[in-house]
């Protein structure tokens, strides 16, 4: 159960065990126990919710320092398009690739141009019109989780491409093995992230062997160092080779008006994507060409592992790609190239059922009824599930017992004692219609 | 045969609430591991006979009988009913009042989808009393 990799971790010495996390996981991957919160790690995607929640900064994602870069000969960024809208004022790119290069890069190579290779793609894809509609797209690996774990009729829509991560690390790596004649392993690629979900994207590739990218370094740990040295930049060079596509995916709705189709979604923030998948799923919308899926609200600008606040982010992008031209980086022909494909199709990872077949599952899920039928209905997570219906699950799939409830707690108290235990319980629990809690 | 049964309530002309009995059949149906195919007919046929419910019946009532071979959906009201059946069953054909389809409801395709991805259905309707929508998805 432990085997899959996951970038979110959490410092236990900062956890208190409050119910922060367990309420806003979108996929209830969080239970509290003995006072700390655990992560079950197959229903885990990444997103980040918990880190961005958590008011005692126990969870967090584990980025690699930058120092991992000192391990290869010749070392490669790839800024992501969102590390662009973290600075104020900033008027060209190049002054954040130039400033990279003076913190220990040797080479910048921008995913803004791994995503406009990726848009072109998409755009062929589209017109030879052989897919499965609604295409979602392929760009947010806490989404792709998402649509494996609860999704899985979906698979099929998701666009069967490389992210635009993984595209610019294979060119980045190529290009710089012609020019300064490496090997490949001597060559260190580095995603410089936004979020979580990317981190377990290329430490734990879901339709790739292995990824491209050796490491990733979040934003927030190499920004005060590229703004101390672009306050001092004297001579910017012209490194940027990417246009207004490339740097518009780092916000929501920048991919899906790149695919240049008529009628396109682009949903961000969890909750939203979680309604638009549903709606998929319920086929209605069948009339809509491409989905673009981002789990951060308003895009990858919105990732926890950015600095800037996501709307200011968003306006400076604006800004910033005014003078630029539209796109810089595009496929000869009109095929695409079988190396932007998946190496691996995608697997559906059934967390969701109560057992390994029907017939058990519903012995189950008829007990789980009745359990919740007896439960308070108040989801008040001190049983560590986020909801009493999780609860129930837990119980019957042997991970919780029933006393976990505290209401069934004070019914024992109260069975050992003629005192009314009533006012032992917090002040919001008091009184709960007895009736209802009969534990069977 | 091991059986479980689910209960939903549908309210009138709620139209915040409309697809929430579906969505929590389809969550149930995930729970209990039926394959995805069977899950998404299910879920469309019975997310389309509760927009019905909402839009012409004042609401009513969902019960599922699912067994491991079956699913069997029962959607009952005490709308106005069906006067020709024949004639809601065309695609296209709606009685929704313009109100309703400013909302994107009301395409008369209800009917003609419930019917596509079930493989029995049948429709009970007395005028002014209420009808009866029977539908069954075979677990293949």
């Amino acid at each position: 159960m432990d085997t899959v990799y996951h970038s979110v971790g959490l410092d236990k010495s900062k956890c208190l065990g409050c119910m922060n996390c367990i309420k806003r996981c979108p996929t209830q991957a969080i239970r509290v126990r003995r006072g700390k919160a655990t992560i079950i790690t197959e229903r885990c995607i990444d997103c980040g919710e918990c880190i961005r929640i958590c008011p005692h900064h126990a969870k967090s994602a584990q980025s690699d320092p930058l120092s991992v870069i000192n391990d290869y000969k010749y070392k490669i960024a790839l800024p992501a398009p969102s590390l662009y809208g973290q600075f104020n004022n900033l008027t060209d790119v190049n002054y954040v690739l130039t400033a990279l290069l003076q913190i220990g890069f040797d080479h910048v190579f921008e995913v803004a141009r791994g995503a406009e290779i990726i848009s072109d793609a998409t755009r062929k894809i589209l017109k030879q019109g052989n897919v499965r509609k609604p295409l979602i797209s392929c760009a947010c690996p806490a989404v792709t989780r998402l649509i494996t774990i609860s999704y899985p009729e979906l698979i099929d829509n998701i666009l069967e491409l490389n992210t635009p991560m993984d595209e610019s690390a294979r060119l980045a790596r190529l290009e710089a093995m012609e020019r300064t004649g490496l090997k490949a392993e001597d060559i260190g690629v580095f995603f410089i992230t936004p979020c979580p979900a990317k981190i377990t994207a290329i430490k734990n590739p879901l339709c790739l062997e292995r990824s491209e990218v050796n490491g990733a370094i979040a934003i927030s740990e190499v920004y005060p160092l590229l703004v101390q040295k672009m306050d001092k930049l004297k001579d910017i060079e012209t490194l940027s080779e990417s246009g207004r596509i490339g740097v518009s995916w780092a916000k929501s709705g920048g991919e899906a008006s790149a695919s240049l189709c008529e009628k396109y979604i682009a949903a961000d923030g969890i909750e939203n994507v979680i309604k638009i998948l549903e709606e998929i799923e319920d086929e209605k919308l069948n009339d809509i060409e491409f989905i673009e899926l981002n789990a951060c609200t308003g895009g990858c600008v919105g990732g926890c592992l950015t600095v800037a606040n996501t709307f200011v982010a968003k306006t400076r992008l604006n800004t910033l790609r005014k003078y630029r031209p539209v796109s810089c980086n595009h496929i000869e022909g009109d095929e695409v190239p079988k190396e932007l494909n998946w190496e691996y199709p995608l697997e559906p990872m059934s967390v969701l059922k109560l057992a390994d077949n029907v017939t058990d599952s519903m012995k189950l899920m008829n007990q789980v009824s009745q359990m919740v039928k007896n439960f308070p209905g108040l989801d008040c997570g001190t049983c560590g599930a986020p909801t009493c219906r999780a609860l129930a699950e837990d119980i019957v799939r042997g991970y919780a017992s029933i006393d976990h409830c505290i209401f069934r707690l004070k019914d024992e108290i109260q069975s050992s004692t003629d005192n009314d235990v009533d006012n032992l319980l917090p002040v919001p629990f008091r009184g709960i219609d007895e009736e209802k809690l009969k534990w069977t | 045969m091991e059986e479980v049964r689910l209960h939903y309530d549908v309210n009138a002309y709620d139209f915040t609430c409309a697809g929430e009995a579906s969505g929590k059949l389809k969550r149930s149906l995930k729970n209990l591991g039926f394959n995805s195919a069977v899950i998404r007919n299910v879920a469309i046929a019975v997310y389309e006979a509760e927009i019905n419910m909402v839009i012409h019946a004042e609401g009513g009532v969902i019960d599922a009988i699912i067994t491991p071979d079956c699913i069997t959906v029962i959607l009952a009201d005490h709308g106005p009913g069906i006067p020709d059946i024949e004639l809601a069953m065309k695609e296209g054909y709606s009685t929704a009042p313009e109100n309703v389809r400013a909302l994107g409801f009301g395409a008369g395709m209800g009917l003609p989808n419930i019917k596509k991805y079930t493989d029995e259905m049948n429709i009970d309707t007395v005028i002014g009393v209420g009808t009866t929508i029977t539908l069954k998805v075979y677990n293949k």
